[in-house]
């Protein structure tokens, strides 16, 4: 009885001694406080606008970038030589008040802003910018090549590679940067215009080591540069990530050379969750949120949320793999065309102010035509040309992503059943195969064709028709059937070398109308705009076709 | 006890080598990978290669195997493909958000689950006690996610009681020092911080104290009627000692021993609800980080990381469990 009692006391000893030295240290405050308590710049009066991200940036230096959400704070952070005309796709001047190339097609001279400094206080000249072009080429080591996707894409390879586009840049003086190509790409000027190609402080990438990427195991670490001190031109200066609360801060660069941000701060708070997003707007915590689910628009809007629809900029098409001989017939893919009710799809299934689509590009872009063929729904002139082709009784594989949205396809499987729907009621059997998004799908369709139809889609990273019809068609894809198309592939190919812009306009007018008449090698379905929503107090934020706003124009009304 | 506690260690040292290689080879034996996920639609073939190559997924799997088991003996456990940054500061960052998360779970789940649990089987068959039966039934079968979205929709979206998301207001700029921000909001006096911080918690925990709760609640109930039926207990009462002297004396000490086995269970068993919970509240715990890394980017090097933390966690509790039988039950010591 004795022993338990003494234990009992030794228990509450060691309780009371434990609750009096936390106590004790809490009100000590053994830590110091980070806060800033000062004035300063931070409490004027334009205050903090908060936008809901929906995923964590890779890192902040621009060449080693490929996705929207690393691009949301880089887009605040730099400049591109050229831009968009807010609200469009239209190329305007970014640092080059203005630009243009010889009759080749190989020379573009940009014309550089006077004036404009990089956020550690350099000046933004033409050495800065031919910095950039050869450090883009230069880059050194597979693990930091292997990063730069648009590079890649773009300019076709690194020093010493046969595909390599770039050749030199000189500057001419300090605000005339001449830019040679090794051949001519269809994809410039609008690819000047992408994000990726965002121009940064060369001093701050020599002083913080910016072209290190260096392999760790299984993956890679990039630089300070790229990491705590990303250094550019933008409306907005780097203010840190705190990764334990999932907010990149921003602040207002009072020495920006266009308009100045009206807020004083910006913050990008990551919420992974749709629904969460939209909870935070509707509790007020956060002001703006991204890709809204199609279900939830009406609401929003109807509570008086501001829905902001992007122009489209994005194609989902049903695609149809020729390596099945059946579907080699033109009849056949025709009839396929003709039993879609795509109208209706846009109606039940898509987002809200999704349109149809009849071709691969939307109309904003150079080379729409207007006049293509159009496959209205009918269903008896779909039976027809499968009778006339011998194709009746037609079983088809129609692969759909499973575990994924995309802003061009917010619902896979509902969409893949309204279109089986439309081809079972044609006559055509439709065995669906449902394939994880990463793990399945993108393997089985665009690497081994295993497919004879398929839903994707694309978003276009700037305004040149070859970054759609060329990027899908202009060359052999085991996603269409590898080689059978030649006369297409080399019609986009001539259209893309076209360096007279009306020339070029003709050319890519041609080769849409050919796609939807002769070659058929997919079905346009719809362009769909995705959308921004933001609270009744945030005012001038415009939103772009291309998801590239700046939040600069944006302010916060009482 | 010290031989105890040596043989734990041993056992945990080779369980873990044996999760490190199931774990690496189940992990690679999955369909996709980091390079279809890091690509997207604008992978062209050579960018694939490239990226295979540099990541040094075109080597044979027992040389990744070796490079993969080399850094972990050198205590490197790489960077998350993901963002870059050094596995171990990843998961520093997200596991105080979870333990945070869990003791205030475990907390809230002990605190009301013993009392509660005692008093329903002191007032048997009356109302009280059915009451806590039902009320228990629901906590165990409603499944976490759906009590989470439901107490959310009620209190952060109806009544706007609770902020719906998070561990503490966007733009609060609270000083980090331990990761714990409860704790961190003492240390530095940030008063404000701090309880921003519990406020935030209280959703998440409660959500996740549900299952925990409703079975401390059950097994203290069976444990104490047990107990009480004892003879001892009879005999105490006999000899005339005073019922609060009972209660505490006799009953809830002998009550409590299946009671913290339990509760050594429910608290290893916590990273699972961890899991659907924070995906709820946008925690940015461990939970959230093997969604996010099993999700879209298979983010290798940070799930083998997490996989061998929550093995060694679980162990952990466990022994400590074991150990806390020596404190409450002298038998065991006797042992």
């Amino acid at each position: 009885m004795r022993a338990s009692r003494m234990r009992a006391t030794r228990l509450r000893a060691v309780i009371a001694a434990g609750a009096v030295t936390a106590l004790t240290i809490g009100l000590a405050g053994c830590a110091d406080s980070d806060r800033d308590n000062g004035g300063g710049e931070g409490s004027a009066s334009g205050g903090t606008f908060i936008f809901a991200g929906a995923g964590d940036p890779k890192n902040f230096d621009p060449i080693f970038n490929d996705d929207g959400e690393s691009f949301r704070p880089i887009r605040q952070l730099y400049d591109t030589l050229v831009t968009h005309k807010p609200g469009t796709a239209e190329l305007v001047g970014g640092l080059a008040e203005s630009w243009e190339n010889d009759p080749s097609g190989k020379v573009w001279t940009f014309k550089l802003r006077q004036g404009v400094k990089f956020h550690d206080g350099t000046a933004l000249d033409a050495t800065a910018v031919c910095a950039n072009f050869d450090r883009w080429y230069n880059m050194k080591g597979e693990a930091a090549q292997s990063q730069m996707i648009y590079y890649q894409d773009v300019f076709g390879g690194f020093a010493g590679s046969p595909d390599a586009v770039y050749d030199n840049c000189k500057a001419q003086d300090a605000s005339t940067a001449v830019v040679t190509m090794k051949k001519y790409k269809g994809a410039f000027p609008g690819a000047f215009a992408l994000t990726a190609f965002s121009i940064v402080s060369p001093e701050a990438i020599k002083k913080y080591d910016g072209d290190t990427v260096t392999q760790n195991g299984d993956s890679f670490s990039y630089s300070a540069f790229a990491n705590e001190h990303p250094t550019g031109t933008g409306a907005f200066t780097y203010g840190g990530w705190n990764k334990a609360t999932g907010e990149i801060t921003l602040n207002k660069n009072p020495d920006f050379w266009g308009d100045k941000a009206k807020v004083d701060k910006m913050i990008i708070k990551i919420i992974k969750d749709e629904n969460t997003r939209k909870q935070e707007l509707r509790a007020g915590t956060v002001q703006a949120i991204d890709y809204p689910a199609p279900a939830d628009r009406k609401a929003l809007a109807g509570e008086g949320y501001k829905v902001l629809d992007r122009p489209a900029f994005n194609i989902l098409y049903l695609g149809i793999n020729q390596k099945n001989p059946k579907l080699k017939d033109l009849r056949v893919r025709q009839a396929i065309a003709y039993a879609l009710n795509r109208a209706q799809l846009v109606q039940t299934k898509g987002p809200g102010g999704a349109a149809v689509a009849d071709q691969f590009l939307p109309s904003t872009v150079l080379g729409y035509a207007p006049d293509v063929q159009k496959y209205e729904y009918n269903v008896d002139k779909a039976k027809q040309l499968l009778s006339e082709a011998g194709a009746t009784g037609l079983t088809l594989n129609f692969y759909y992503p499973t575990e994924v949205t995309r802003p061009y396809m917010p619902n896979p499987q509902e969409i893949f059943t309204v279109l089986a729907n439309d081809l079972q009621a044609a006559g055509i059997k439709v065995n669906g195969v449902p394939r994880p998004w990463n793990g399945g799908f993108k393997d089985d369709v665009q690497q081994f064709g295993k497919q004879d139809l398929h839903i994707l889609g694309w978003t276009g990273d700037y305004n040149d028709p070859g970054n759609f019809v060329g990027t899908f068609f202009g060359r052999a894809k085991p996603e269409f059937g590898d080689d059978a198309m030649t006369e297409m592939f080399t019609a986009i190919g001539k259209a893309d070398a076209t360096v007279d812009q009306a020339g070029k306009k003709t050319a890519f007018e041609q080769v849409n109308r050919d796609l939807a008449s002769k070659w058929l090698p997919a079905v346009p379905i719809w362009h769909a705009p995705p959308a921004v929503v933001t609270t009744k107090n945030v005012e001038g934020l415009v939103p772009s076709p291309l998801t590239a706003e700046t939040f600069n124009t944006v302010s916060l009304t009482k | 006890m010290v031989r105890v506690i040596l043989r734990r260690l041993i056992q945990l040292v080779v369980t873990l080598i044996a999760l490190t290689t199931l774990v690496f080879f189940w992990l690679r034996s999955l369909p996709g990978g980091p390079v279809d996920a890091l690509l997207g639609e604008r992978a062209t073939p050579q960018t694939r290669e490239l990226l295979t190559r540099a990541l040094g997924y075109d080597q044979p799997i027992w040389v990744q195997y070796g490079r993969f088991l080399k850094n972990v003996v050198t205590g490197n456990f790489g960077n998350s493909i993901r963002t870059g940054e050094p596995v171990t500061d990843v998961i520093s960052r997200a596991f105080p958000a979870t333990v945070e998360l869990s003791v205030a779970a475990i907390i809230i789940a002990v605190g009301l689950g013993v009392p509660l649990g005692y008093l329903a089987a002191r007032h048997r068959g009356r109302l009280l006690d059915n009451t806590t039966i039902i009320v228990t039934l629901v906590g165990i079968s409603i499944p976490i996610f759906f009590l989470g979205y439901l107490l959310k929709d009620w209190l952060t979206q109806g009544l706007h009681i609770f902020p719906p998301s998070g561990r503490i207001s966007t733009g609060m700029d609270n000083t980090d020092v331990t990761g714990f921000f409860v704790l961190d909001g003492l240390l530095t006096r940030e008063l404000d911080a701090s309880a921003d911080a519990l406020w935030h918690l209280v959703l998440p925990a409660l959500t996740l104290a549900t299952i925990p709760l409703a079975i401390i609640i059950r097994i203290t109930r069976a444990s104490v009627l047990d107990v009480l039926d004892e003879d001892y207990i009879r005999t105490a009462d006999a000899k005339g000692l005073r019922n609060p002297t009972i209660r505490k004396r006799h009953v809830l000490r002998n009550a409590l021993l299946p009671v913290v086995t339990i509760i050594g269970l429910q608290t290893g068993a916590l990273l699972a609800g961890a899991v659907l919970t924070e995906k709820v509240y946008n925690w940015g715990g461990l939970g959230t980080l093997i969604t996010d890394s099993i999700g879209g980017s298979r983010d290798y090097p940070v799930l083998q990381a997490l996989i061998l933390l929550a093995a060694a966690v679980f162990v952990v509790v466990n022994l400590v469990v074991d150990l806390s039988y020596a404190i409450i039950d002298p038998r065991v010591r006797v042992r």
